[in-house]
């Protein structure tokens, strides 16, 4: 007997796609109607997906639905769902913290014209997403994977009438495209391999014991296992996703869409289904796929951080540091298993949604200025926000207690036990003291300090190094000084600021469900039950770990308030403490290491190359050939035009004149009309093909 | 009944060109292809999974053994299907034609007419009678109802008009040298007494003789399909035709090359892709040869729409780009490449001749001129926000995103290309990623671009309902055929897997 939930799963992506079918259909005008198709389905799909979690906890074990969808060569294609812990983990996750991120959408796009089609565009993704995370089929992952992407390009592009806002969305699809690739190869060959990509069907799924054990015999080029060859190509698609280096570059322009977009799909659930993608394809993932998982996460827990110290949007500096808690997950499924990697998931889920959205506030009040150099003092002006915020920021650096400690520190508790190396550990830890700073340095700059208002005192030189610091795009990049001036900075309606309380007390308390003493996280994960035992702590390593983690966060916090908070920071035009300090260094991390220069002379110029040679060769080479032939024909012609006309045609025109005076009555009919000749064609061709048909019936 | 899709279109562009106004010129074609549509569609509904429905077989030309036999099965039926849907959109988005209109329906129709003939021909020999029927058309309709390339005007773009229809031609006929020259030696080999397929495809040809026939009937309508290198007709022709003749030479005459290929080259001369025996260049058989081929094809045709500064030219070479995975999928031997390759030849059919609507008539006939660079300040995404919309859903079809046809094929094509020739992969997924590059620079430039400070904004014509029309039924199509496969699969799997294809099967089948 298949549980009701079971059955019906599929209604749980399927509700928003369809809210956003009809909102498509909508006119642009009806905005009550869109929003209200959204936060309803939305409501539908978490009130279901709390009954799917019920379900999990009373049964842990997996369960799968599988369905026949089509003929594939000589095998039948199935697609499916599963529901076990861990998708039932992020079904809540992601279900609650849309619904939350739908609800603050109200207030933040109440101004927008195309308000109806922004929550038509949020609920597809919604859907597309739920459907990531119930999918029991590598082909239907990849296919809502796929969607997602694409959700995620139009609703970074959603002001499309900003060139940044195209460009990042045109970015943001072909590098992440570029990750798919690897993504697509790596499901051709393990469809090629075990001829399905059922994930479990009853023994014979791909990530079950038979397919994996046959899959981890067969070597491959250089001694590599398949399913370690196939794990590190689905990897290219997570590393494209979530925003791991080197395919990082797409994320921090991302931060052009609407922010409500950047805290639901570019913090919360879309730049994390790269992570949930390599938990759930876990069991192909070998030694040596992980360690490869590890140090690429330690890597961009680390260069990301580096480079959030020196933004100065507000919104890009948590794009970077989301990128580097991203790295923190990759790191943790590398060297701790899948629990410790989800784990991270989801507290960052709500703390880093609720700092993106509380960004949004501040932009919101503050009318759409982001440049924290031009803010300064709003605690006073935005005390909710002010308040929300800081539990997030405390939780994001991993302050004793709050969420984002316990769910960092178990990552760097398993780095430090890791066999392999000590690395990652480091990287890690590095990480940790950056992440305290830059989210030091974001606070005084925004919340403290008094309200700078440099209408007058912007030069052109801040505004230089300011686009500088964007890159491609200084046209759009806020103008220092010109908007905050206008108006006291004023708190956001209470649509916006309910989801902001809601977020700040998960980012206070979700940790305490996966504390060493009561693991019911990792345990609800593995599937076994859970009892309260101090005992925990005492795993070798784990406080001393724990006690240097805090140490590192109040050594974070130390700096960031010597460097920016012993004295307020006065003008906007003012040097940064550190670029006082260090300005090249400053200078490079600002310029994001160059980064997307340096793809900009390689990848892209060759790509130009060899597009431009192909176009010089069809153009000149195929076509010259075409037109030394056509040459060759008329000039061989012409040639025995002249042999006809002087040599043949002498003696035989006169003859040939008699006939033609006869001919000149038959020419009648011949009035060079191609089109009359046509038409007589076509006359006899139907009336030839009638009789031919009739003809033989008879 | 499937047989009156080829008397209805001929009936139906002799009375268009009868026809005493344009509406009623209109009012017939737009009514021929929905009968053709409607016909294909009822087959399809009754249709018996594995069939093989003679249609009639009767003698023609006795002394030779020629006959009039016209057969379908699921190969020949998703095909035309997908005539009968290219047709009707087609007409639907040439309602504003207003030179010489009954010339250009009564001309549209007989192409119509000989593809569809093609693809239900079972004699050799009438197959390529109308594969010639369906050529002399092209001509006419790129010559006089053409277009030329950004920029030129008067009597260089009439020049210009003449040159891509004179190349299209001459390919055209080149391709059919070598076919012709194929078939005879083929006849005389089987026997001389029958051009029919079963006939032909039991008749056991030596070895040798398919080794030498098949790359040249192979070449000979991979021409059509723009194989590269001999792709070069693709681009410019579909550079000058007019609108719905764009949509036809993409939507399905290049499909008459791949269909050809499949059907006569790929049936008759299953052994020519036998290995040689010995390698050239690491090439061991015809087989490899023209993969190679196609997948060069898939990165050129990429890369090259990546730099045209013509928005048609980008379109054109995306289509040299797609056709290259019918071509590979072909040359997979897989049955999920076959599958693989038909599914793309409609997918790209349908999607292809949406991005020419789209080009053509949507943004061409309002703007006049294609140029990326003049489109980019008119801010088309704001005219006519339609377009842009629609642009972007066929974009995104054709980039092979999931939930379209395209995803499902370009999959299959790329697991069969897996098992055949692994390394290709990569190369074609290069091609891909070049692909989606070209599709979205394409869409910012000419509907996104930055307006021009100062530039008064001209209001363009609204889109109208035909276009509209036209616009959704392609979309659904991709749409359907991308969420239920089975529709289309259903039909090709059962015809891969008939007797007619035993020879490919006893091959070198995988």
């Amino acid at each position: 007997m298949t549980p009701w939930i079971l059955q019906n799963l599929w209604l749980i992506p399927v509700l928003p796609m369809v809210a956003a079918g009809i909102s498509a259909l909508l006119k642009r005008r009806e905005r009550g109607l869109s929003a209200g198709l959204a936060i309803g389905s939305m409501t539908i799909s978490l009130l279901l997906s709390l009954k799917a979690f019920a379900e999990a906890l009373a049964h842990p074990a997996l369960q799968v639905k599988i369905v026949d969808w089509m003929q594939f060569g000589d095998q039948w294609v199935q697609l499916g769902w599963l529901l076990d812990p861990l998708a039932a983990v992020m079904l809540v996750m992601v279900s609650f913290v849309g619904l939350l991120i739908f609800i603050y959408s109200l207030g933040y796009m109440a101004h927008d014209d195309n308000f109806a089609r922004f929550f038509c565009f949020l609920s597809l993704f919604a859907g597309a997403m739920l459907g990531v995370v119930i999918a029991n089929s590598l082909l239907l992952l990849f296919m809502c994977w796929e969607v997602v992407g694409l959700t995620s390009y139009l609703l970074i592009g959603f002001w499309f009438h900003r060139p940044a806002a195209a460009a990042a969305a045109k970015k943001a699809f072909i590098t992440t495209r570029v990750g798919d690739l690897g993504l697509l190869i790596g499901m051709v060959w393990l469809y090629s391999q075990s001829g399905t990509l059922i994930f479990y069907g009853y023994g014979n799924g791909c990530l079950e014991q038979r397919a994996v054990t046959a899959m981890a015999t067969h070597a491959t080029v250089a001694g590599m296992a398949v399913s370690t060859a196939i794990g590190l190509l689905i990897f290219c698609g997570a590393v494209g996703k979530s925003g791991q280096v080197p395919l990082h570059v797409w994320l921090p322009d991302a931060m052009e869409g609407p922010t409500p977009v950047s805290a639901l799909i570019h913090a919360a659930t879309m730049v994390a289904a790269g992570v949930y993608l390599v938990a759930r394809v876990y069991p192909l993932m070998s030694g040596s796929a992980l360690e490869v998982v590890a140090w690429v996460g330690a890597i961009t827990a680390l260069f990301a951080a580096c480079i959030a110290v020196a933004q100065n949007d507000i919104k890009r500096i948590l794009a970077y540091s989301t990128v580097s808690q991203l790295g923190y997950m990759m790191l943790g499924l590398g060297v701790g298993g899948v629990a410790v990697g989800m784990f991270h998931l989801i507290t960052h889920a709500f703390f880093k949604a609720l700092l993106f959205l509380g960004a949004g506030s501040v932009i919101h009040g503050c009318t759409e200025e982001q440049d924290i150099r031009n803010m300064g003092g709003l605690r006073k002006f935005l005390p909710v926000t002010f308040a929300t915020y800081s539990a997030g920021m405390l939780a994001l650096c991993g302050f004793p207690l709050f969420a984002g400690f316990w769910s960092k520190d178990a990552i760097l508790h398993a780095a430090r036990g890791w066999d392999v190396s000590m690395g990652p550990f480091y990287l890690g830890a590095i990480g940790a003291l950056l992440t305290a700073f830059y989210m030091t340095r974001q606070m005084y700059y925004v919340f403290f300090g008094q309200k700078r208002t440099p209408a007058a005192t912007v030069t052109p030189a801040a505004v230089a190094a300011h686009g500088a610091g964007h890159g491609v795009e200084p046209a759009v990049s806020p103008r220092p000084g010109e908007v905050c001036a206008v108006e006291d900075p004023h708190e956001s309606p209470s649509v916006m600021t309910g989801p902001l309380a809601i977020l700040a007390v998960f980012a206070v308390f979700l940790g305490f469900v996966g504390t060493p003493a009561w693991p019911w996280f990792q345990n609800f994960l593995n599937g076994r039950g859970v009892a309260w035992d101090w005992a925990g702590f005492s795993e070798p390593g784990l406080v001393s770990t724990m006690v240097v983690s805090s140490l590192i966060v109040f050594a974070g916090l130390l700096l960031g308030w010597w460097f920016y908070g012993r004295k307020p920071i006065v003008n906007a035009t003012d040097e940064d403490a550190l670029e006082s300090l260090a300005p090249p260094v400053f200078h490079a991390l600002g310029n994001r290491l160059y980064v997307d220069e340096f793809y900009g002379v390689t990848v892209i110029a060759l790509t130009r190359f060899c597009a431009a040679f192909a176009s010089w060769l069809d153009r000149w080479i195929f076509g010259g050939l075409v037109r030394l032939l056509a040459w060759t024909v008329t000039g061989v012609s012409w040639l025995d035009a002249g042999v006809d006309r002087f040599v043949v045609n002498g003696g035989f025109d006169e003859g040939c004149r008699e006939v033609s005076r006869g001919g000149r009555l038959l020419s009648r009919l011949q009035n060079g009309r191609v089109q009359t000749y046509l038409s007589v064609i076509a006359a006899a061709l139907v009336v030839l093909a009638l009789w031919l048909l009739w003809g033989h019936r008879g | 009944m499937l047989a009156w899709t080829i008397y209805i279109s001929f009936l139906g562009a002799l009375l268009a060109r009868l026809s005493p106004s344009k509406g009623l010129a209109r009012a017939v074609a737009l009514l021929t292809a929905l009968a053709g549509l409607g016909i294909g569609l009822v087959t399809l509904h009754a249709w018996q999974p594995g069939e093989l429905l003679t249609i009639t077989r009767i003698a023609w030309v006795p002394q030779l053994g020629l006959e009039y036999h016209l057969a379908a099965d699921g190969i020949s039926l998703t095909l035309v299907l997908l005539t009968g849907l290219a047709a009707t959109a087609g007409i639907l988005f040439s309602w504003n034609i207003e030179k010489r209109t009954q010339e250009f329906f009564a001309f549209y129709l007989v192409l119509i007419g000989g593809v569809y003939g093609v693809f239900l021909s079972f004699d050799l020999f009438l197959l390529f009678v109308f594969y010639e029927i369906a050529i002399i058309p092209k001509y006419f309709l790129i010559a006089i109802w053409g277009s030329a390339k950004a920029g030129a005007t008067g009597e260089e773009a009439g020049s210009q008009r003449e040159y891509a229809a004179m190349k299209l031609a001459l390919y055209s006929f080149g391709g059919s040298a070598l076919v012709l020259a194929g078939m005879v030696a083929t006849w005389v080999a089987a026997g001389a007494h029958s051009m029919s397929f079963d006939v032909l495809a039991a008749a056991h040809l030596s070895t040798p003789l398919q080794m030498a026939l098949f790359p040249l009937v192979f070449v000979g309508f991979a021409v059509l399909a723009g194989m590269w290198p001999f792709h070069t007709w693709a681009p410019t022709g579909h550079a000058a035709a007019p609108t719905a003749a764009s949509m036809l030479l993409a939507g399905v005459v290049m499909k008459l090359g791949a269909y050809g290929c499949l059907r006569v080259a790929m049936m008759l001369f299953p052994a020519g892709m036998n290995p040689w025996g010995f390698h050239v260049l690491g090439l061991g058989s015809w087989r490899e040869v023209f993969a190679l081929l196609a997948v060069i094809g898939i990165v050129y045709g990429a890369s090259v729409a990546l730099v045209q500064r013509d928005f048609k030219f980008v379109i054109g070479y995306s289509s040299v780009s797609h056709m290259g995975f019918v071509l590979l999928g072909l040359m997979t031997l897989t049955q999920i490449g076959l599958d693989g390759a038909v599914l793309q030849m409609f997918s790209h059919g349908v999607i292809a001749g949406l991005l020419f609507a789209v080009v053509g008539r949507m943004a061409y006939d309002r703007t006049h001129t294609r140029d990326l660079n003049e489109l980019g300040p008119m801010q088309l995404g704001h005219a006519i926000p339609f377009a842009a919309v629609t642009f972007i859903l066929a974009g995104m079809a054709s980039i092979g995103l999931p939930g379209f046809s395209g995803f499902i094929a370009e999959f299959q094509v790329l697991v069969g290309t897996w098992r055949s020739f692994s390394w290709m992969i990569v190369i074609a997924g290069i091609g891909i990623l070049v692909g989606i590059a070209f599709t979205w620079r394409a869409l910012t430039k000419a509907f996104y671009g930055e307006p021009t400070p100062g530039a008064v904004e001209h209001a363009l014509p609204p889109i109208t309902f035909p276009e509209k029309l036209g616009a959704l039924l392609l979309l659904a199509s991709t749409l359907v055929v991308g969420l239920y496969p089975r529709i289309l699969t259903d039909l090709i799997l059962p015809a891969l897997n008939s007797p007619l294809f035993e020879g490919l099967r006893q091959g070198a089948w995988r």
